[in-house]
Order: structure tokens, then C-alpha cells, then sequence
């Protein structure tokens, strides 16, 4: 998968979490948390949808990691070479 | 015939704009079937009928707005015959009927297409509170918007793309309100009934968090992510467990006199991005698991924040529990919302330092509050029901 695919991927699992966010302007760098104004369930729901759409499994201890746009896709990309 | 009236979602509501029918006149309806959707000022809401039997007649027409009672159907429940006028009714009201509010002009170009999701019968109008204002803002009809969203969701996109081919809808004579101006109305009405009418008592005590928060890390390890608990998720069911030996304060105050209520349904204070708040009902909370309940609190979430929670939801809580501990606060003291009697406050977890037996210790302590009716209780109860709190929560293990 390419940077832009697990990006698109990243969006469809916010677009549950927050229908009405605008993806297209997060900031790579920022908290999404801070951004969208999204709390822990929002959040843990965002992290199933990750879990989802990537089939990667997501120990609770990484949620930190996920918590910019470049975090995630950071993140799933590493999942997905070491699977 | 039964009457199938607009209903009350909440003190805080007068009347509420019917969006939609899920039913057509001569389909079949069961207790708790989603029959309408429903805009009150705060939400949209999947309306649920108390009837059993088959849509006799419609009287009100999506686009409509009434008071709170008015009768929007007749149900014909099971066993009783057909009004005479059936057939006829039938007919008027199987064509789709258009919003009464003033149609949109046709479009320019070719987003002509027919509404995709207005068909009386057929699934909801699925759209984002954001893109509803943002719609309502350009006086664009969301039915005629075509949804690229999951299932169909009408996002904000979907209605920026429709802006560019729509022309506006003729200036209404007394422009509404916007959403977030009227939830703020609702919500300062009943937050002014309660203050006005609730003489409040309120008290506070420290629950040491530690072992819960021990637990529940350890617990999480076992578990997959989506059976992953949230902290908040014992706070809930400690508070429906210790309600059982409070009955008094799981209840509602109607017509001068108090209603213990045999259920526990927890209502959960959501904010909603934007600005403003709902607190719909998580059903049977102290029987359901933890496994159970957090499923449910994690879907009831979401759909609040999406705007798809359902009547039942509105009008069953027994009592409201809010946390506002994430914003970084370490205690609130909550305004009752009437008809209930009580409502549970919790802030953030701080670490502390603690004395225990000689010794200084950290420990993790969260600050419980009641916020109690004092037509219904006493600050004596509603401190043994703050102590029972405290103590259920020591053991994790059990909830």
C-alpha cells in the first residue's frame, strides 16, 4: 500500500468517528484529537476503524502513536511490512 | 385505532419537524419499529411507535412542523377492521410528498436527478448535522442531494458539489433559527425549569481510582481491540449497580409526585461538536456486562454525534451521569434535567498524594458528585449512594 492509500483508508476510519470533519485540512503533525475535536471514545472508535480497514492488530499501549495523521500512517505502514 | 402523536424527546422540547415516514399507509408496525424521523432542535431523531398493528392514515406530511401530542398517524392495532376511508387515503399517501417548505427551483445543469432517499418507506435521509446546516445555510432540499458518504451519508462534500448546480430556495418570511441557536434555546429552557423548579443539594466525594485503573489495564491486555474498556464505562455500571439499593434516586418527578422506576437507564451527557449536548438512555445498564455495555456506550456515541439516536433513547434515562474529566476538570456539579431527580457528576483522574498507614502513597483519585432532588432525598441518602459508588468500584472484578 502506498502512503496516499493507507492516508485514504485513515479518512474513511475518521469519516465514522466525525462525518462532518473536513479531511482535507488536517494538518500531517497536529493531534487529531485537537483538531476534530474528537474525545477517548471517538478516539477508540477511530482505532477500530483502523483495526478494520488495515486488518492490524493495535495494542492499547500504541494508541499514542496514532495520534497525528503522519503517526497512523506512519504507523500502519510499518504493521503492514511486518506482516 | 391507536394515535401515533409527536412525541416529547426530552423537557426541553415543543415541537418537532417531521423529516420523514418510514411507513406507508397499509404497512405493518411493531412496537418499537422506527417509523419516522424527527428534527427537534437538538437532533434528528429515529422516532420508534408504541403500537402494534397496521398505518390506518398519515396526517402529517414530512416538512411539516407540529406541537409536541399532535397526532401525525393512525394505527390500526391488530384485530380491528379498517375506517372506511382506508383505501383512499392509502393512495394520497403512497406518492412520496415533497417538504411543505418552499421547493427548491430547479437545478441548473444536470444534478437533476429524482431524490434518492425521500421514497416514503425506503431508508433514511442519512445526513451530517454539519451538512444539514451547511444545507439549510444555501436553502439547498437535502432529498435532492445525491449521498457519496458511507451507505449513502450525504456529506458536506455532497452538498457543496449540490450548491455549485442548485439555485437558492426563495428567502423564507421568518428565517429560522440555526441549529446551534435553538439547541442552545432548548437546552437553557430546561436547564431554567429544573434551576427554577429542583430545589438541588449537592455533595462530593474522592474515589481512589487505583485499583480500578490497575484492573483495567490488565484487563485490557487480554482483550481485542474492540472489547477494549474505557474507564468510563465502570463508572456507569457502578452508578446503575448502587441505584438498585437507591431506588429513590432512579426515577422521575411528574405531576407533583415522585416515580421510582423498576429500570436503570443511564442517561450519558455526550457534548456534541458544534456546541451543545444530548443524553440518551443506555438501556438496562446494571444488566448488561461490561463487554455488553461498552459495545452499546461506543455505538450510542457515535450515533449521537452523527445525529441517528433513537426516540426511546430521548425519553427513557432514569437518570443522567457526566463526565467532564477529559476537558480537564476535577469535579462537576451537574443541573438535574427534569423530569429526573438526580444526576451523577465525574472529573479527570489526578494522582494524588495519599496517607496510608503511616506512609505517603500516590494514588489515583477521581471527585463523584450528586446532584439530588430534594423533593426526593436527602443529602443522607445521596451520601450512602456516593459511598456505595465508591465502594463497588474497589472491586472491579465484580462489575
Amino acid at each position: 500500500m502506498t502512503r496516499d492509500e493507507i492516508r485514504d483508508g485513515i479518512f474513511r476510519a475518521l469519516a465514522q468517528v466525525a462525518p462532518e470533519a473536513d479531511v482535507s485540512r488536517i494538518k500531517p503533525n497536529v493531534r487529531l484529537r485537537d483538531q476534530l475535536d474528537i474525545d477517548s471514545m471517538d478516539l477508540l472508535n477511530f482505532v477500530i476503524g483502523v483495526h478494520k480497514e488495515f486488518k492490524i492488530e493495535i495494542p492499547e499501549a500504541d494508541y499514542p502513536r496514532l495520534a497525528t495523521l503522519d503517526g497512523c500512517i506512519d504507523y500502519i505502514a510499518k504493521a503492514q511490512r511486518q506482516t | 385505532m391507536a394515535e401515533f402523536v409527536m412525541p416529547q424527546l426530552g423537557a426541553d422540547m415543543n415541537a418537532g419537524k417531521l423529516l420523514q415516514w418510514r411507513k406507508r399507509v397499509g404497512d405493518k408496525v411493531q412496537r418499537g419499529d422506527i417509523i419516522a424521523d424527527v428534527e427537534t432542535d437538538k437532533a434528528d431523531i429515529e422516532v420508534e411507535v408504541f403500537s402494534t398493528g397496521t398505518i390506518e392514515k398519515i396526517l402529517i406530511q414530512p416538512g411539516e412542523k407540529v406541537p409536541v401530542g399532535t397526532v401525525m398517524a393512525l394505527i390500526r392495532e391488530e384485530g380491528k377492521p379498517f375506517a372506511a376511508e382506508a383505501p383512499a387515503v392509502r393512495v394520497e399517501a403512497a406518492v412520496p410528498s415533497a417538504p411543505k417548505s418552499p421547493a427548491p427551483a430547479a437545478p441548473q445543469g444536470a444534478a437533476a436527478a429524482p431524490p434518492p432517499t425521500i421514497e416514503a418507506g425506503a431508508r433514511r435521509l442519512h445526513i451530517s448535522p454539519v451538512a444539514r446546516k451547511l444545507a439549510d445555510e444555501l436553502g439547498i432540499d437535502p432529498a435532492t442531494i445525491c449521498g457519496t458518504g458511507p451507505g449513502g451519508r450525504v456529506t458536506l462534500e455532497d452538498v457543496q458539489r449540490a450548491a455549485q448546480t442548485h439555485a437558492p430556495k426563495p428567502a423564507e418570511a421568518a428565517p429560522e433559527l440555526d441549529r446551534a441557536a435553538r439547541m442552545r434555546q432548548a437546552i437553557g429552557a430546561a436547564m431554567a425549569r429544573s434551576k427554577r423548579e429542583i430545589p438541588h443539594y449537592y455533595l462530593s466525594t474522592t474515589i481512589d481510582m487505583s485499583r480500578a485503573m490497575t484492573w483495567l489495564a490488565g484487563e485490557n491486555l487480554k482483550r481485542s481491540i474492540e472489547d477494549r474498556l474505557v474507564y468510563g464505562v465502570l463508572l456507569v455500571k457502578a452508578v446503575a449497580m448502587a441505584l438498585r439499593q437507591f431506588p429513590e434516586l432512579n426515577g422521575l418527578w411528574v405531576e407533583g409526585k415522585a416515580i421510582a422506576k423498576p429500570e436503570i437507564h443511564v442517561g450519558i451527557a455526550i457534548s456534541l461538536r458544534g456546541g451543545g449536548l444530548v443524553a440518551p438512555a443506555l438501556h438496562n445498564t446494571d444488566r448488561q456486562s461490561l463487554r455488553e455495555l461498552m459495545k452499546s456506550f461506543r455505538d450510542l456515541v457515535q450515533r449521537a454525534r452523527a445525529g441517528s439516536l433513537r426516540s426511546s433513547e430521548l425519553t427513557d434515562p432514569t437518570i443522567t451521569v457526566t463526565s467532564l474529566g477529559e476537558q480537564g476538570v476535577e469535579a462537576v456539579f451537574g443541573v438535574i434535567y427534569p423530569p429526573q431527580v438526580a444526576l451523577v457528576g465525574f472529573g479527570k483522574i489526578v494522582e494524588r498524594p495519599c496517607v496510608s498507614e503511616g506512609q505517603i502513597v500516590a494514588r489515583r483519585a477521581l471527585t463523584a458528585t450528586l446532584s439530588g432532588d430534594h423533593r426526593v432525598s436527602d443529602g443522607h441518602r445521596g451520601g450512602l449512594f456516593l459511598a456505595a459508588v465508591e465502594r463497588i468500584l474497589q472491586e472491579p472484578g465484580q462489575l
